[in-house]
């Protein structure tokens, strides 16, 4: 079934960067306001299933050629590795730290190893959602 | 902290074995793998002139703090022997196993995986002082255990042998297990150290008893002692390379270990001393008597190592009286513990040089059934020397390490009727008479062994294969370890000093100071004595015994199979596999929706009773909020929707008016101030009902079976009844607060301790992490579900059309 | 409010029981989906539904809602879009390899078990 959608398929791409963007400032947003790694990637992986909705699989996949496998791999990876940056300096499993650093263009940021965290929670989402959505979009 | 870590060597350098596997086909993988015990045996050497002075090395690496679980590395005597061992055999045995497995048609990076996991387990087991991560490490030993049994895993008696193993090693260790969570609550610690120091007071504990033979149930079972042994025979199916390690040098010495170990702590109990001692001794009988059965090479060794490690068990039983006489010291029960220390390195040698024998010979002639074999003599020279070497020793003749470690256990054993204490003077005679006649048998199966296999008439109609001498490479091992035999024998008292009075030490550390006090000499000529006269006895009646062996070996016979252990055993698992299945197939009918229904039904009945029993249901409208108009519009909703889904005929409406519960939910969120909530719950929504849609292409149309009226009824009645049970508890819930809400904790500290605002944020990364990444790892586990159970099939699909 | 949702859930649980427990897949799926919304709404509402501001810290505020019950509700929510994914799939592919979709007839038979 192969429909010519012009409307849906130019609105797509901007609603895509419009939805993405707002994803990457909930993710970011997560640790004073709502928001966090959930909200994000469900957010980041809804604007990809809009992105497949209006193009098809294949289209979407040369596009941004993820590997959403590899994704949730490194997610879990970099989830667990935050988590046992603790054990290393003698400190108990879970052990976050934070502190206030100058970055340029920025200013005084504080950051988080639990934003670390939050990052795995992230692409482990995006990956999990995309795995899903592809497998059965793919299967025929 | 390093110390702990050299523990967990074996199994970091594990993870590099498959790539190794893969990617260097060229060379054996064995040659990597080799490294690890020779630099972890030469770390531990050096520790050898600290822990000769007395000295303990501790490190210490928290591993659960909360729950004062932590990984403790203590080195002593006993456990530096043990270290020792474990890397010295081991490297020894890789050595061998890398011209014993071929490169080409082995699965060398499982072996290998396995077989560094088995090093870092049984490592954990010497070193650990901590109760709980002992028994992870005995476990994990049972574990790798049973992988390398089972590793040639398309043979059925492979899998049989390992699962054998494992049921009766893992029963086992429950056991302990229990046993040492008694012990812990007795003396409220669960370092072994500490209870050793208030052992003493231990003693008049009520559960002391029942602890002390649950522990040894654990020793009993991993040490193959009787009756537990019978996995032992069994585990022969394994590579003969593990059999050498796992089953004559290493694992089955644990629970020889555990009783030493504990022996400090223990030795006071009368319980303890029979137990031990009895039970060594009955096995080290009973596996010399049914060794000279057997007609596989590796089965007599099987039985020869059960009835060796009878005979450690039985001295360490024995040194156990010492705790129970005065000055110990100047008795003859100095000698037990010494002599079953002694006696374990001189096992480890010569039974670690006779299985690599066996497996020489399995591997050059392609049998290992006696029977077939003899007068190999000539074909392979340098094997019959090392076979020879290690059976007389074994047999307790000098000059090799046997002859002085059996010595002593003679007059161990002899000493036992001289004492009036534990009811030893009516019994006492018992033992020495016992320990001869199982030393004769000893002598009559290393014979048989060795001359049944190299000397006699040569059959080579009946070989597998052309018989010849192994490659050098394969004899390395086992020479090394026949030298060893020998050299030990004429410097026992440097071995001594170095090695087994600081273990001693350890089994004994309330009688000696240091070790160089233990006023032992060994020498190999102590004059005319009864030892020496039953040692000569021994040899008459041994060879006698061997040289009749074909007219007597027939009596074995007589015993119908059916009594055997092994027989009750396989018994017991048809048992618990057929008869139990067919019980519960009574009601396990394999219909989900009757599971449900039970399940359902018994939470129902289970909660609703508890509620009306226990008084606990109450209602109050105190404390609730105050009802809003529009909230009450979308409750409306919210039933409508269901309704909708429940009696849609379409699977679409089903659909729709699901997600319409979704949104309707994600509007209560919003209401009652839950934004994270909200906005998930919107985006989820949408997405599944995305997943649904793609979902329906392949689900059939009709969204319900025709379904009779008695049969919803009864959905009904249960469905009712979840109903009422969930509002029963959210009422009384709602109207008791028993406690105030932890959530003021959060409030207080999330900017202080964690730098943050969103305290559900704060809690998901931060407080309660552990929650958050379990949860992102079973997301990925049903991604990757869902991935396999779509792209197997694929692949599956492909494979047809390659086959027609 | 808390004991009309208290009936609210209630009658939830009911309907997602109902529904597990017919012979159809699909609305077997549906049930699950429905038991995860009701077991959310369960746990918000035993959590108290007042408090005037959400729980993010800010100037002034001190009136605000218990964050507990939010923090477990947003794992679970995840795990049940996963769970239901999954379970859709399971459905399907079970369609696909049987040809059916009705529980009685999919039972497991002992030839399965060898």
């Amino acid at each position: 079934m192969k429909t010519n959608d012009v409307i849906l398929k130019t609105t797509a791409q901007v609603v895509f960067f419009i939805i993405f963007l707002f994803s990457i400032h909930i993710f970011l947003a997560g640790h004073f306001a709502p928001g966090g790694g959930f909200v994000g990637g469900l957010l980041t992986s809804s604007a990809l299933v809009l992105l497949l909705l209006a193009y098809d699989l294949k289209t979407v996949q040369t596009l941004l050629p993820i590997n959403y496998t590899i994704m949730t791999a490194s997610g879990l990876v970099l989830a667990l590795g935050t988590a046992s940056i603790g054990m290393f300096l003698g400190r108990p499993f879970f052990k976050h730290y934070f502190d206030h650093f100058y970055l340029p263009l920025i200013g005084d940021t504080e950051l988080h190893t639990a934003m670390l965290f939050d990052t795995g929670v992230y692409l482990v989402v995006v990956g999990v959602t995309m795995t899903i959505i592809q497998s059965i979009g793919g299967d025929d | 902290m390093v110390q702990v870590l050299f523990i967990f060597i074996p199994i970091i350098a594990a993870i590099f074995i498959p790539v190794l596997f893969k990617k260097v086909r060229g060379l054996h993988t064995g040659w990597f793998v080799l490294i690890v015990p020779v630099v972890l045996a030469a770390i531990y050497a050096s520790y050898i002139s600290q822990v000769m002075h007395g000295e303990t090395i501790v490190s210490e690496v928290n591993w659960i703090p909360s729950l004062g679980i932590s990984f403790i590395s203590y080195i002593d005597g006993l456990s530096l022997l043990f270290s020792l061992l474990i890397t010295g055999i081991g490297a020894l045995v890789v050595l061998y196993s890398i011209f014993y497995l071929d490169r080409s048609r082995e699965q060398l990076h499982n072996f290998y995986v396995y077989l560094l996991m088995f090093m870092s387990a049984m490592l954990g087991v010497v070193q650990s002082d901590h109760l709980i991560s002992l028994y992870l490490f005995w476990e994990l030993t049972s574990i790798s255990s049973f992988l390398l049994i089972g590793y040639w895993y398309d043979r059925d008696r492979s899998r049989f042998g390992a699962l054998k193993s494992m049921m009766i090693t893992v029963f086992g260790g429950l056991m302990m297990l229990g046993g040492f969570v008694l012990l812990s609550i007795m003396g409220e610690t669960y370092s072994i150290r500490e209870l050793i120091a208030q052992a003493p007071t231990l003693a008049s504990h009520e559960w002391f008893t029942l602890s002390l033979v649950l522990i040894l149930l654990g020793a009993f079972t991993k040490s193959a002692q009787f009756p537990f042994y019978i996995w032992l025979p069994d585990a022969m199916e394994a590579p003969t390379p593990v059999s050498a390690y796992l089953h004559s040098a290493t694992m089955v010495k644990a629970g020889i270990y555990l009783v030493a170990r504990l022996t400090p702590i223990f030795a006071i109990s009368e319980t303890w001393v029979w137990l031990v001692m009895g039970v060594g001794l009955f096995t080290l009988f009973w596996g010399s008597f049914f060794a000279v059965k057997q007609t596989d090479l590796k089965g007599i060794l099987a039985f020869s190592t059960v009835s060796q490690l009878g005979l450690i068990m039985s001295l360490l039983g024995a040194s156990a009286v010492a705790f129970h006489v005065d000055q110990a010291q100047d008795t003859v029960f100095k000698f037990a513990a010494f002599a079953a220390i002694f006696h374990l390195i001189n096992h480890a040698t010569f039974k670690g040089s006779l299985f690599m024998i066996a497996g020489i010979v399995d591997h050059e002639t392609g049998t290992r059934d006696i029977r077939k074999l003899g007068g190999l003599m000539s074909i392979m020279p340098i094997s019959f020397t090392v076979a020879a070497i290690g059976s007389l020793s074994m047999a307790g003749v000098p000059p090799f390490n046997g002859f002085l470690s059996k010595e002593m256990f003679l007059t161990s054993m002899l000493a036992m009727k001289d004492f009036n204490i534990l009811a030893m003077d009516t019994w006492g005679a018992v033992f020495p008479i016992v320990a001869w006649i199982a030393s004769v048998f000893t002598f009559v199966y290393s014979f048989y062994f060795v001359f049944k296999t190299f000397t006699g008439k040569y059959k080579p109609e009946l070989l597998p294969k052309k018989a010849h001498e192994a490659p050098i490479g394969m004899l390395i091992s086992p020479i090394l370890l026949a030298s060893l035999v020998v050299i030990i024998f004429f410097i026992p008292n440097i071995i001594g000093d170095v090695f087994v009075k600081p273990a001693v030490l350890a089994i004994q550390p309330f009688l000696y100071d240091s070790a160089s006090d233990i006023p032992i000499h060994v020498s190999a000529w102590h004059g005319f004595k009864p030892e020496l006269f039953m040692t000569l006895g021994i040899f008459v009646v041994g060879f006698l015994l061997y040289l009749t062996i074909a007219k007597w070996q027939k009596l074995y016979k007589i015993m119908p199979d059916w009594l055997s252990l092994n027989r009750l055993y396989d018994r017991f698992m048809t048992f618990l596999d057929k008869d139990l299945n067919r019980f519960s197939k009574l009601y396990m009918t394999g219909s989900i929706r009757n599971y449900l229904i039970y399940m359902f039904a018994f939470i129902v009945a289970i909660t609703i009773g508890t509620l009306f029993a226990k008084d606990a249901f109450t209602f109050s409208m105190e404390g609730t909020a105050p009802i809003r108009f529009y909230e009450i519009i979308i409750i409306l909703v919210l039933v409508i929707s269901t309704i909708t889904v429940l009696f849609s005929k379409s699977r679409l409406t089903a659909i729709i008016a699901l997600g319409s519960v979704g949104y309707t939910v994600a509007l209560f969120f919003v209401i009652f101030n839950a934004p994270d909530l909200a906005l998930t719950q919107l985006v989820i929504e949408t997405v599944s009902v995305a997943l649904f849609l793609l979902a329906f292409y392949h689900l059939p149309k009709v969204s319900r079976h025709e379904e009779r009226i008695g049969f919803r009824l009864n959905n009904f009645i249960i469905a009712l009844g979840v109903g009422i049970m969930v509002t029963l508890v959210a009422l009384s819930a709602q109207s008791q607060k028993l406690v105030p809400s932890i959530t003021e904790y959060y409030k207080e500290t999330v900017n202080t301790l964690a730098g943050g605002g969103n305290i559900v944020n704060v809690i998901l990364v931060d407080y309660r992490g552990f929650d958050t990444l379990f949860e992102i790892t079973v997301l990925s586990i049903a991604g990757m579900a869902i991935l396999g159970m779509i792209k197997l099939r694929l692949s599956r699909k492909e494979n047809e059309h390659e086959n027609k | 409010m808390e004991v009309i949702m208290a009936f609210v859930i209630g009658f939830l649980f009911m309907a997602a029981v109902y529904l597990m427990l017919s012979k159809s897949l699909l609305r077997i799926i549906i049930g699950t989906g429905l038991l995860s919304h009701g077991a959310h709404l369960l746990i918000l509402t035993m959590g108290g539904l007042g408090g005037s501001a959400p729980p993010v810290l800010a100037d002034g505020v001190t009136d605000m809602a218990d964050a507990i019950p939010q923090a477990l509700i947003l794992t679970a929510i995840v795990i049940s879009f996963g769970v239901t994914a999954f379970f859709l799939v399971l459905a399907y592919r079970a369609y696909q390899e049987l040809g059916t979709d009705d529980m009685n007839l999919m039972r497991g038979t002992d030839e399965d078990d060898e």
